[in-house]
C-alpha cells in the first residue's frame, strides 16, 4: 500500500490524527502552544467526517463539555497547555472518578503562574500524580516525535476505553510547534457501538444509567477507590511501554522523556565519539511507569543521568525505581529554554571526572 | 368512636372496603412511572420533591423516557437521579450546561435536561449558564429558587433577598457588604439564544399546574431546535428558612414572589416556527 507522507507541525499532525482516529467530539479553548490542534480541527474536521469541534468560553467548560460528551460513550477528547490543563483539574477528578475514556492533550509550556510559551515538561508531577483531587491516575503518554504525536492519538482512545479512563498526551511547545515527517495511518471509521454503560436514553429493556462520582457512603467510596487502584495495577502490568537506544554496554545512561530524550540520543552520540560508553533510556509511558526496566538496567551500568525541562520530577521515579543501587544525577533546565546535548555532554563528563577524584 | 374496638372480623371488612375503593379504575391519579417507588430523601415540604414529579409526569406524557437524558449538580438535587428512572449524569457544582452540551453535542436528537439550584446555577455556574443560554444550545435548563443554598447548610445564595436571614448573613443580606440578589433569569432572558424563558412556582396547586405546564412546553420546544428553554421554579427550603412546609409556602408569596414575579418572560413565536 502506498504510505501518505507528509511534512507537518507536531499539533496539526496530532490534530490530523485525531480526525483520521474516528474522534466524535472535540472541545477546546485557544492557548498557545497548541491553539492549532482547535484551529485545524475547527478546519478540517466537520466537513471530513461530521466529527464535532466547539470552542468552549473556558478550560473548565471544555473538560466538563468533555465529560458530558463521554458519558455518551462516544470518542471525545480535549487539548490544552499548562494554565488551561489546571483549570481542567476539577473536571479531571470527576472524569477519572465515573471512569470515562478520553483524550486529553497536554502541550506544555513553561510556568509556574502564566509562565512562558516556550516548551518545559513543568506539567509532569501533575500529569503522572494526580493534579486534581483525590487518588487517581491517568494513563500518560509521552511523544518524543511529531510521528508520535499522530501515532499515540490512536492508541490513546485504544487504551481510554479498554480501561475507561482518561488518557493523556503529555507534549511540549516545541513538539508542538515543529516540522517533521509524518506518515499518516489510514483513517479509521467513527464508532458506531453504544457502550452499555453509556447515558444515551434508557431503553425499556435496561435499568438506567447513572454516570456519577459521588458515593456518600464511605465503605461505598472506598470500594471505588480499591477499584480504581485494583484496574491502576492492571495497567501497570499491561501497558508499560519505553525505549532503549545502547545501553548494552554503556557505562551511564540518560534517562528522559519526549523531546528531552532525542537530544540525549545526540548527547550520547557526541558521548561515543569521545569514548564514553553512554546509553538512553526513554519511558514512553509516564504512568504506568518503566520501574522495572529501569531497575534492571541500574544492575548494568555505573549511573544514571536524569535529563528533564523541569526542576527534577521524573527524577523522583528514577530514584523509586533505581532505589539506591547506583548514583542518579539530574540536569534540568526550566522556564521554557531546552537543553543542548553539548550541555549533556559536559555533564557526563563532570559525572566521570567526579567519579575519578 | 375512637374508644371502639373493632373485632377482626369488622376490621377485615372494614380494610376490604378501603381495597375496594383502591381499586385501579377508581384512580384518578397515579404515581408517574419514570418516578422510582423509593422514600426521597428531601426535607417534608420541599419543593424538590413537587419538580421531580412534574418532570417524571412530563416525561410520561410525552412518551420520551427513553430519549431524555438529565443532569443534576450538586446541590439538594444531587441525587435527582435515585428517583428519575432516565438515564442521567452527576454533574461538578456549577457545570451542568456545559456536561450537557457535551451530550447533546453527541446526542442531538436526545431531550436534555439540566435541574440546578441557584448556587450552582447562579454562583459558582454563572458563566456556564450564561454562555450555554448564549450558544442557544438545544437543552431544557430546570432552575430551582430556593433562595439559599439548601445542601450546605443555609448560606446566602446569589439570589437571597434583601435583609433575608442566612447562616453567612445571620443579621440579613446587607447590600452595601453582599451585594443585590442576582435575577439570573431575567439576565438570560436578554440573550437570543435564549428561546423559552418563563418562572414558575410550586408553593400552591394553581402555580404547580403551571409549572407543569411550562415543563411540558419546555421539553416540546425542545423539539424546534432554536435554542435553549429556560424555566426558573421558584421554590421553597422550609429546613434552612427555619419555617414549616406551610409557612414557608406563605412566606414564599409574601416575600419572593414579589421580587422574582411569575409569568412568561420569552415565549416562543409559534406561528412563525411551526
Ligand atoms: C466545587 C464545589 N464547591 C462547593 C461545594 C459545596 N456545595 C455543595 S451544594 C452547595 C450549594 C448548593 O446550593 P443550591 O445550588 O442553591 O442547591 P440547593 O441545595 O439549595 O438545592 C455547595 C456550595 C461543592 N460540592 N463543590
Ligand atoms: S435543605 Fe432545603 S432545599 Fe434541601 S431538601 Fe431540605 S428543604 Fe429542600
Amino acid at each position: 500500500m502506498k504510505k501518505e507522507i507528509t511534512l507537518m507541525k507536531g499539533n496539526e499532525a496530532l490534530a490530523e490524527a485525531v480526525i483520521r482516529a474516528g474522534c466524535d467530539g472535540y472541545f477546546g479553548y485557544p492557548i498557545t502552544p497548541q491553539s492549532e490542534i482547535l484551529e485545524y480541527l475547527a478546519r478540517e474536521a466537520y466537513a471530513r467526517t461530521g466529527m464535532v469541534v466547539l470552542q468552549a468560553e473556558s478550560e473548565v467548560a471544555a473538560i466538563n463539555m468533555v465529560y458530558g460528551a463521554a458519558c455518551t460513550g462516544k470518542k471525545v477528547m480535549t487539548s490544552s497547555s499548562s494554565p488551561g490543563i489546571s483549570l481542567m483539574q476539577e473536571g479531571i477528578s470527576y472524569i477519572a472518578c465515573a471512569e470515562l475514556p478520553c483524550l486529553i492533550v497536554n502541550v506544555v509550556r513553561g510556568g509556574p503562574g502564566l509562565g512562558t510559551i516556550q516548551p518545559s515538561q513543568g506539567d509532569y508531577f501533575q500529569a503522572v500524580k494526580g493534579g486534581g483531587h483525590g487518588d487517581y491516575k491517568l494513563i500518560v503518554l509521552a511523544p518524543s516525535t511529531v510521528q508520535e504525536m499522530a501515532d499515540f492519538v490512536p492508541l490513546s482512545f485504544d487504551l481510554a476505553f479498554k480501561y475507561r479512563n482518561p488518557v493523556m498526551i503529555l507534549t511540549d511547545g516545541a513538539l508542538g510547534q515543529m516540522m517533521e515527517k509524518v506518515e499518516l495511518f489510514e483513517p479509521i471509521p467513527r464508532k458506531t457501538e453504544i457502550e452499555p454503560w453509556a447515558t444515551v436514553g434508557k431503553p425499556l429493556d435496561r435499568e438506567h444509567n447513572i454516570i456519577t462520582s459521588l458515593h456518600i457512603e464511605p465503605d461505598k467510596m472506598e470500594e471505588i477507590n480499591l477499584h480504581l487502584q485494583e484496574k491502576y495495577k492492571q495497567i501497570e502490568k499491561n501497558e508499560v511501554r519505553y525505549e532503549i537506544l545502547n545501553c548494552e554496554d554503556a557505562e551511564i545512561v540518560l534517562v528522559a522523556f519526549g523531546l528531552v530524550a532525542r537530544i540525549c540520543s545526540k548527547a550520547a552520540e557526541l558521548a561515543r565519539q569521545k569514548g564514553i560508553k553512554v546509553g538512553v533510556f526513554r519511558p514512553i509511558t509516564l504512568f504506568p511507569f518503566p520501574y522495572q526496566q529501569l531497575n534492571n538496567i541500574a544492575d548494568k551500568v555505573k549511573n544514571f543521568l536524569v535529563v528533564e525541562m523541569n526542576a527534577g520530577q521524573m527524577l523522583e521515579d528514577v530514584r523509586l525505581a533505581v532505589n539506591g543501587k547506583i548514583p542518579v544525577e539530574f540536569y534540568g533546565r526550566m522556564g521554557g529554554i531546552v537543553p543542548s546535548p553539548e550541555e549533556i555532554l559536559q555533564k557526563l563528563e563532570d559525572i566521570l571526572v567526579g567519579e575519578k577524584l | 368512636m375512637s374508644n371502639q374496638i373493632l373485632t377482626a372480623e369488622e376490621k377485615q371488612s372494614e380494610h376490604k372496603e378501603e381495597e375496594n375503593i383502591c381499586l385501579k379504575e377508581y384512580l384518578v391519579y397515579e404515581r408517574p412511572k419514570t418516578l422510582i417507588d423509593i422514600p426521597m430523601h428531601y426535607c417534608p415540604g420541599c419543593g424538590h420533591g413537587v419538580a421531580h414529579k412534574l418532570i417524571a409526569e412530563v416525561i410520561d406524557e410525552l412518551g420520551i423516557q427513553d430519549k431524555t437524558i438529565g443532569v443534576a449538580p450538586v446541590g439538594c438535587a444531587v441525587f435527582a437521579y435515585n428517583y428519575l428512572d432516565i438515564d442521567m449524569v452527576e454533574a461538578a457544582h456549577g457545570r451542568a450546561t456545559a456536561v450537557a452540551t457535551g451530550i447533546k453535542r453527541m446526542l442531538p436528537d436526545k431531550y436534555v435536561f439540566t435541574y440546578q439550584g441557584d448556587g450552582d446555577l447562579a454562583a459558582i455556574g454563572t458563566g456556564e449558564t450564561i454562555h450555554t443560554c448564549n450558544r442557544g444550545e438545544n437543552i431544557l435548563v430546570i432552575f430551582i429558587n430556593n433562595g439559599i443554598y439548601g445542601m450546605t447548610g443555609g448560606q446566602m445564595a446569589p439570589t437571597t433577598l434583601i435583609g433575608m436571614k442566612s447562616t453567612t448573613t445571620p443579621f440579613g443580606r446587607d447590600v452595601s457588604v453582599m451585594g443585590n440578589p442576582l435575577k439570573i433569569t431575567e439576565l438570560v432572558a436578554q440573550l437570543p439564544g435564549v428561546y423559552y424563558c418563563t418562572r414558575v412556582a410550586v408553593n400552591t396547586p394553581n402555580n404547580v399546574r403551571r409549572a407543569k405546564k411550562a415543563i411540558l412546553n419546555g421539553f416540546k420546544y425542545l423539539e424546534h431546535k432554536k435554542g435553549l428553554c429556560f424555566i426558573e421554579i421558584v421554590s421553597n427550603c422550609p429546613s434552612n428558612w427555619k419555617m414549616t412546609p406551610v409557612e414557608s409556602n406563605k412566606w414564599l408569596e409574601e416575600n419572593m414572589l414579589p421580587f422574582y414575579p411569575l409569568g412568561d418572560l420569552k415565549v416562543p413565536n409559534l406561528s412563525k416556527t411551526e
